[in-house]
């Protein structure tokens, strides 16, 4: 633990306490030089969380500058608290991905909390009202005790902010492999909604206004988080468990009805919230961006605790804090409308000329920094980048197809495996409903949010399959978007962008560098062909421990939109008699499937291949087929293949069955995991319409009415399951492995 | 009919009861700020769901002392219709305005999802509109939604016929599979299940629409017995 007092600024350069906050011998020469002296013990500690990957993105920014961020219907691309596209009628939808990994990996319940309490933050900091919440989430296997722990106990957090909160959890995704053991993911999305007028920037603009404290008061909890997240999580990371911060979701709902009361007053000038790095990222951004200089009082900052010095205050990550930029004169109406909610809101500081940070405490100067040295002019790094030795290796093993005896038993363990099976354990505990907006909740292909006064609709998905992009980042990465852009296409909607929350290892480690570089090329090029700018996400590195990786993971949260509530397609196969469709040709592509983990107990050859080209063009043609009204259901290809997809499109308590004949090998066409591929439903009169509308369209059966799955090859029946049966082995898969 | 929808510090589905009574239904509706609460010129009082106070005590418990319940009181006294849903529900029990009391429910988890219930009692100002014995399917989304009360007040709300909602496949461990209570004078209903969240056959089910019309149709008749 660092000791806070008295330390002179000699002693920090030769006993080399920097080094204990993170920052390298290079950047402490840098700091010296900016300041033109050796810095103070507090302006090391702001220095060092402003220019931690966390805040600075100081090795991600030259790979961030590939995505394409711009559109004609993007209002904000990265850079403010969450991006903004517009969807027509003076409204736009705002949103934003997040992770909380580090914290949730010593204290899950908190740590998937505040993770969901910071996102919210993000968006209505915007002037958006939040309308949704997404989260994805990656556990080791269900096997040890302390997975099970972290699991119940990061679905709990959410669960117990989310609901409280009053913003539905109306999807997400859950995978588990080994790799996440001691990492796990937790990444939260948050949509919201706002009209143009009200969209706000985190800007300290015109000299003399008042900066205004709102929310929380300030306690030593979360100090560092910031630059907790920046480094490898130690074996001993429970010692972090100070670092990690405590949600307060009673105190963000009021917070969230005063900032979007105030919003509407012109006495506001910019709003940001006090995200990593609390007080010290907020006050400088919001005065970098501006182009201002500000000087904050922090005897005047309301305190939780005694004595906290200007260390601490500064780098705290105490939760439901705002920071508000308000015309001079005119601070009691926005204190006023706090009060009402019973929160406080005080004056701590005013916007000054030139690019100067100072913070008094006590009344004295604690710190004085140039502005543009913390937000913009962090170091930035570019890191050696190699090609990870075992791509090589799993390049030269040909594609076989795995050996398979019996159809019927294979698919019911595929649907047992904790990655495919039902996640209504985790979803249940999710309030999916509140703000009455839900019109497909969790488990479908994609979200569906109606947007109340209108006729239009938002869908909602997150993806990412970390299996394919470990075997071949850049084909991952492109599998990724296109997946998203799937499920979004398949409920009916648009894509319209992305959010992506990129996690990998320690940068430093020039294979993980590589596997970021081409993940980010993959997804680039699959947004430019898709259609699909990246317009926010989140990076966080260094998830590793015990010097291994976690798999490359970059989620990517992407948001549609149906122009007519008409437009929106159910996931699950609707009536008997409706004719079954497969659109796309299957290959035998197995690397990276389920099929083979669950076989062969690891992941290795070649990524499934993917056409961006082809992909485009089927997603086009589809969803103008189901604008036409020709298609009754739609539900992408993805983990196990057409055997799981055509399992899940039965369940949902319509005790409907299919009967299915396959051409071609019978494995490969169940369980290869071929990409651009959909299963379709359509009525029989709309046959000939539907087939003119769509290329590479397939007829492989119809929907019956006796709740069975039959299926047969050219040889005669192959499986014939009852569909409840099949359905209580991928509901109960995951509450057994948790008892 | 004017509907009062009382907003506590922590409320999250009063928006939703609003929408459903102002939107759906078209009748007027006003959110009330529980620190400005003059109930008078409402013809209903609702208590919407959500976390009040952060529901940090018992559930519904801090609410339940505020000044806006004594309001909520006198006019229950009255015979004023006043409906608490979930969160609602929860301060209904806590002011004493309902017997028994939501504990944590038999999972000890929350949940959330669509659930049949069983109309038991079609003869309130609330159920009218729905047959005896009536399937209908409400979204539950509850923490603490676990009915209990003990075996006096259990006999006492079977013979004055009070059990008006109950769950056919009970989620949560409450008493007789109870899902909704209405007092003695038949005038005070709460319940766990959200009917404002069934009042659009898009979002899943319309059937909490009978809830509410039939509230507004005994206040017509009655109106129109009143002051013809």
């Amino acid at each position: 633990m660092l000791q806070t007092h008295e330390i002179s600024p000699e002693q920090i350069e030769s006993e080399g306490i920097y080094q204990e906050m993170g920052l390298s011998d290079s950047e402490f020469e840098m700091i010296k030089k900016i300041l033109g002296r050796l810095p103070n013990f507090t302006e090391t500690g702001i220095f060092s969380v402003m220019w931690s990957e966390h805040c600075s993105y100081k090795t991600s920014k030259p790979l961030l500058r590939k995505f394409p961020t711009k559109a004609p219907h993007v209002l904000q691309g990265p850079g403010e608290g969450a991006g903004i596209i517009d969807i027509g009628d003076n409204q736009a939808v705002v949103f934003k991905i997040e992770s909380h990994n580090h914290p949730s990996a010593v204290e899950p319940y908190q740590g998937a909390a505040t993770g969901v309490g910071g996102i919210i933050r993000d968006v209505f900091s915007m002037g958006a009202r939040p309308i949704a919440l997404m989260n994805s989430l990656r556990f080791g296997n269900l096997t040890s005790n302390r997975v099970k722990y972290l699991f119940s106990e990061v679905v709990s957090g959410i669960a117990g902010y989310g609901n409280c909160v009053g913003i539905p959890t109306v999807g997400g995704e859950v995978q588990f492999d080994d790799s996440y053991e001691d990492n796990p993911l937790v990444n939260a999305m948050c949509i919201g909604l706002i009209n143009h007028d009200d969209i706000q920037k985190g800007v300290a603009a015109g000299i003399g206004n008042t900066v205004i404290y709102a929310g929380a008061p300030t306690g030593r909890d979360g100090i560092h988080g910031a630059t907790f997240a920046s480094d490898d999580l130690a074996e001993d990371a429970t010692k972090d468990r100070p670092a990690v911060q405590v949600g307060d979701p009673f105190m963000e709902k009021l917070l969230i009805e005063a900032c979007l009361e105030v919003i509407h007053s012109d006495a506001l000038v910019g709003m940001q919230d006090m995200g990593a790095a609390g007080l010290t990222s907020s006050a400088s951004e919001m005065a970098s961006k501006a182009g201002t200089g500000m000087e904050m009082d922090l005897d005047l900052v309301p305190q939780r605790e005694e004595h906290m010095t200007a260390y601490e205050l500064m780098l705290s990550e105490s939760q439901e804090r705002m920071l508000l930029v308000v015309k001079k004169g005119r601070e009691k109406e926005i204190i006023d409308v706090f009060t009402h909610y019973g929160l406080s809101a005080v004056a701590v500081g005013h916007v000054i000329e030139g690019n100067v940070f100072r913070i008094i405490q006590h009344g004295e100067v604690q710190a004085e920094i140039p502005v543009d040295a913390l937000a913009e002019e962090a170091p930035v790094y570019y890191l050696p980048s190699q090609e990870a030795t075992y791509y090589q290796e799993f390049q030269k093993i040909r594609n076989k197809v795995p050996v398979v005896d019996n159809y019927g038993d294979t698919l019911k363990r595929l649907l047992q495996q904790p990655t495919i099976a039902s996640k209504e354990w985790v979803y249940d505990q999710y309030d999916s409903m509140v703000q009455t907006n839900t019109v497909n909740g969790p488990g479908s292909d994609a979200a569906v949010v109606r947007i109340k006064g209108t006729n239009k609709s938002l869908a909602i998905t997150t993806d990412c399959n970390s299996r394919y992009i470990y075997l071949d980042p850049e084909i991952g990465g492109k599998i990724a978007v296109a997946e998203a852009a799937r499920n979004i296409v398949c409920s009916g909607a648009r894509p319209l962008g992305i959010t992506d929350g990129l996690n990998f290892g320690n940068p430093t480690n020039p294979e993980v560098f590589w596997q970021m570089e081409k993940s980010v090329e993959g997804i680039s090029a699959a947004c430019d062909a898709l259609g699909t700018p990246v317009i926010s996400g989140n990076v966080s590195l260094y998830n590793q421990s015990k010097g291994k990786a976690i798999f490359p993971t970059p989620i990517v949260g992407m948001v549609g939109l149906h122009e007519s509530l008409e437009h929106i397609t159910p996931s699950f196969f609707q009536s008997a008699g409706d004719l079954i469709y497969v659109i796309g040709e299957t290959k035998h592509e197995f690397g990276g499937s389920e099929l083979q983990n669950m076989l062969e107990g690891s992941y290795q050859g070649r990524a499934p291949e993917i056409d961006l080209a082809i992909e485009a063009n089927r997603q086009a043609q589809l969803l103008q087929a189901i604008q036409q009204g020709l298609v009754v259901s739609a539900h992408d290809l993805a983990e196990g293949g057409l055997g799981v997809a055509l399992a899940e499109s039965l369940f949902s308590n319509t005790s409907l069955g299919a009967d299915i004949q396959l051409d071609g090998d019978t494995t490969t066409a169940l369980f290869s995991e071929t990409q651009s591929r959909f299963l379709i439903s359509i009525k029989a009169e709309n046959q000939v319409a539907f087939e003119k509308a769509v290329d590479d369209a397939g007829a492989i059966g119809v929907v019956t009415e006796e709740g069975n799955l039959t299926i047969r090859n050219q040889e005669g029946f192959i499986l014939t399951e009852k569909v409840a049966d099949l359905e209580s082995l991928w509901k109960g898969a995951i509450p057994c492995l948790l008892k | 009919m004017r509907f009062a929808v009382i907003v506590f510090p922590g409320s999250n589905c009063d928006r939703d009861m609003y929408h459903a009574v102002k939107d759906v239904l078209g009748e007027e509706a006003d959110l009330v700020w529980y620190q400005n609460s003059n109930l008078e010129n409402y013809d209903g009082i609702l208590l919407p769901g959500g976390f009040s106070y952060g529901d940090y005590l018992r559930t519904g418990a801090v609410a339940a002392t505020s000044d806006v319940m004594n309001q909520v009181k006198k006019h229950a006294r009255n015979g004023k219709p006043i409906l608490g849903v979930c969160n609602g529900f929860q301060i209904l029990t806590e002011a004493g305005l309902l017997p028994g009391a939501l504990m944590q429910n038999k999972k000890l988890s929350f949940m959330c999802h669509q659930e049949e219930l069983v109309v038991e009692n079609n003869e309130t100002i609330f159920t009218r509109g729905f047959e005896k014995g009536e399937v209908v399917r409400f979204p539950i989304a509850h923490g603490e939604g676990n009915y209990y009360c003990n075996s006096e007040t259990l006999s006492e709300l079977q013979t004055n016929d009070q059990i008006v909602f109950t769950y056919r496949n009970n989620p949560n461990g409450s008493v007789e599979n109870i899902a909704g209570i209405i007092n003695k004078h038949g005038n005070v209903l709460g319940m766990m299940p959200h009917p404002e969240r069934a009042v659009e056959a898009l979002l899943g089910s319309n059937d909490g629409l009978k809830l509410f019309q039939s509230l507004v149709k005994n206040w017509r008749e009655s109106y129109y017995v009143t002051n013809a």
